[in-house]
């Protein structure tokens, strides 16, 4: 790596991120039901849940994948997907919507990664097509991002070419390349092979140590306990408790807690 | 299983030894025989031989008037104009194609309404109608100009020095085409993953890019078979541009049949071998395009046939040395 792009890595400062009081509805369907939450910057907030609790939609909101039909996310003060107008919040167009997400990490669990785009046009895509840096410059911090992650070896390969922890590592490359505030994932290792959770658990980790905001889906409770600053339990679309993993892992206050970690551990 | 215990002890039994060096001959499995599909290979053969016998041999085909007609100067020139008016019509077909297609799937229920009846309207219509149409267009609309509607207009064509005849046969043709082309591009876009439209919204990639960079691409693979046998259509579909009295390579064909008639199936031959080229020139061209397109949707892509050749023949080389060492 080079000083300079280190420099421009290092430079990108750790996001407040806020949701305020966020409804969603499915149809009749109501997936959140007021949820509150405010990550600290450089904070590692792990949520946990069952299935179906609205943990992977309260990441999408935060991005604005999903539009909460009430309440809004804020990042470092900064509305997300609308603004305020008198005492109403408006949608803002697509155009800004998308300028704003380019500063939002988003991680999936299926990758999604560009099957038609050599890793490091995956990589180096975004932050050409916003027209923030011109193409050798995207390239070379697609380069550095890369070796980061552990595939230097790896920019000329198709995706599907990939083992899904290489993939996996890749999309979190790729979200870096946005150098964003926070990064969001969204159960990063659920669709890989068990010995491959690993490699990708130790970029999460790089990661949280360097102080980047991250809020991270997960049902790996063991790593959670080993990185999260706090976890924060969700059900039925509500924040059930939430605080250091030593508490609410080791000693839940609440029934719903209790039981769903007696599932999953 | 119903086999007797003992078949597995044979098995598991040595087998005869009396030529120690070659000891795995013995479990050596035999290919199956299927004597059957020798005897369609050969009914097939015989077949082909007798075609190919009366094709050469049948005086009826005039085969040295064949070759009379083959490169003539009229021929060639219908050919071009053939070559031309499918050109122009798949361009033109798929650049309205693509806009209808996502005319369908925007979110206003107005363009998605238009794109919807603009499709059933022109699949309805016959080619021919519409071309017919076209050619006495001049007599319903004297002027065509482009303004507000119903209000000032800003230029004004006059309609009967605009439209020559390959104008009106490239127009019919496009409007034809871009109604089959909107389906296929249509479904080209639905058979991109969701999941690629999010991962490129999350990374905040501006609306264009993400259609021309990231899905178009991926839908181009399920487009470009479908939309080849569409062109293929519209090569022969040219050869209706005769009724709008424009000498494609079958028009000009025809005139000649009526000149000399004693040439007509002489004539046909040429269309026919002419098509014929066309049409596999669009195939390799097809193949090779889809492989480009095919970069990292398969592990590795799929073989040119000269490749195929060589590994073919590496094959046979192994197959046979592995014979020899048995």
């Amino acid at each position: 790596m080079t000083a300079d792009t280190l420099e421009a890595l290092a430079d990108v400062e750790a996001a407040t991120v806020e949701v305020h009081d966020v409804h969603k509805w499915y149809g009749a369907h109501r997936v959140l039901d007021g949820v509150d939450l405010t990550v600290r910057p450089g904070e590692v907030t792990v949520v946990l849940g069952p299935s179906g609790s609205g943990k992977s939609t309260l990441l999408r909101v935060i991005n604005h994948l999903e539009k909460p039909e009430i309440g809004y996310v804020s990042i470092n003060g900064e509305l997300i997907g609308v603004k305020r107008q008198g005492d109403r919040l408006k949608e803002l167009s697509e155009r800004a919507i998308l300028t704003q997400r380019g500063r939002i990490g988003f991680v999936f669990q299926n990758f999604n990664l560009f099957p038609h785009l050599t890793v490091l046009d995956n990589v180096a895509a975004a932050p050409v097509a916003t027209g923030r840096l011109g193409k050798p410059e995207a390239r070379q911090l697609a380069r550095e991002l890369l070796d980061r992650v552990g595939l230097a070896g790896k920019t000329g390969a198709y995706p599907r070419q990939l083992s899904g922890g290489q993939q996996q590592r890749v999309a979190i490359a790729r979200a870096l390349a946005l150098r964003p505030g926070v990064i969001l994932f969204d159960e990063p290792t659920s669709a890989l092979d068990p010995e491959l959770v690993g490699e990708v658990l130790a970029v999460i980790e790089d990661l949280a140590t360097s102080g980047t905001t991250l809020v991270i889906v997960t049902h790996e409770i063991g790593f959670a306990r080993e990185i999260a600053d706090r976890v924060v339990f969700i059900d039925g679309g509500k924040i059930v408790e939430q605080g250091p993993p030593s508490e609410v892992l080791d000693r839940p206050r609440h029934e719903r807690t209790r039981d769903f970690l007696s599932k999953v551990l | 299983m119903s086999e007797p215990p003992g078949a597995t002890v044979v098995l598991a039994e040595a087998p005869p030894t009396d030529e120690p060096s070659r000891p795995r001959t013995a479990q050596r499995v035999l290919p199956l025989r299927r004597p059957g599909r020798w005897i369609v290979t050969a009914v097939v053969l015989v077949l082909v031989a007798q075609f190919a016998h009366g094709l050469v041999t049948n005086p009826f085909y005039q085969w040295d008037r064949w070759s009379y007609w083959f490169l003539r100067p009229t021929i060639l020139d219908g050919l071009l104009i053939t070559v031309e008016v499918t050109a122009y019509s798949a361009v033109l077909g798929l650049v309205g194609g693509i806009v209808l297609a996502l005319g369908r799937l925007s979110k206003s229920p107005v363009l998605r309404a238009a794109s919807w009846t603009y499709v059933w309207a022109l699949r309805s219509i016959p080619l021919i109608v519409v071309l017919i149409f076209l050619y006495n267009f001049s007599a319903l609309y004297k002027t065509l100009s482009v303004g507000i509607p119903f209000g000032p207009a800003f230029f004004s064509f006059d309609e009967s020095r605009l439209a020559g005849d390959m104008v009106v046969a490239v127009i019919g043709l496009s409007l034809n085409e871009a109604a089959y082309a909107a389906e296929v591009v249509r479904g080209g876009i639905l058979s991109v993953d969701q999941g690629q439209h999010e991962a490129a919204a999350a990374l905040g990639l501006p609306k264009g890019y993400q259609f021309r960079r990231i899905v178009f691409p991926q839908a181009l693979r399920s487009i470009i078979p479908n939309y080849v046998n569409q062109l293929i259509g519209l090569i022969k579909g040219t050869s209706l541009v005769f009724y709008v009295s424009l000498l494609d390579l079958f028009g000009s064909a025809q005139t000649m049949g009526s000149t000399y008639p004693g040439d007509i199936v002489p004539l046909l031959l040429v269309v026919t071998v002419w098509y014929l080229i066309l049409t596999s020139v669009v195939s390799v061209v097809q193949f090779y395009v889809e492989r480009h397109y095919a970069r990292g949707a398969t592990r590795s892509l799929p073989p040119t046939p000269l490749q195929k050749l060589r590994t073919g023949l590496y094959d046979l080389r192994a197959r046979i040395r592995r014979e020899a060492a048995v």
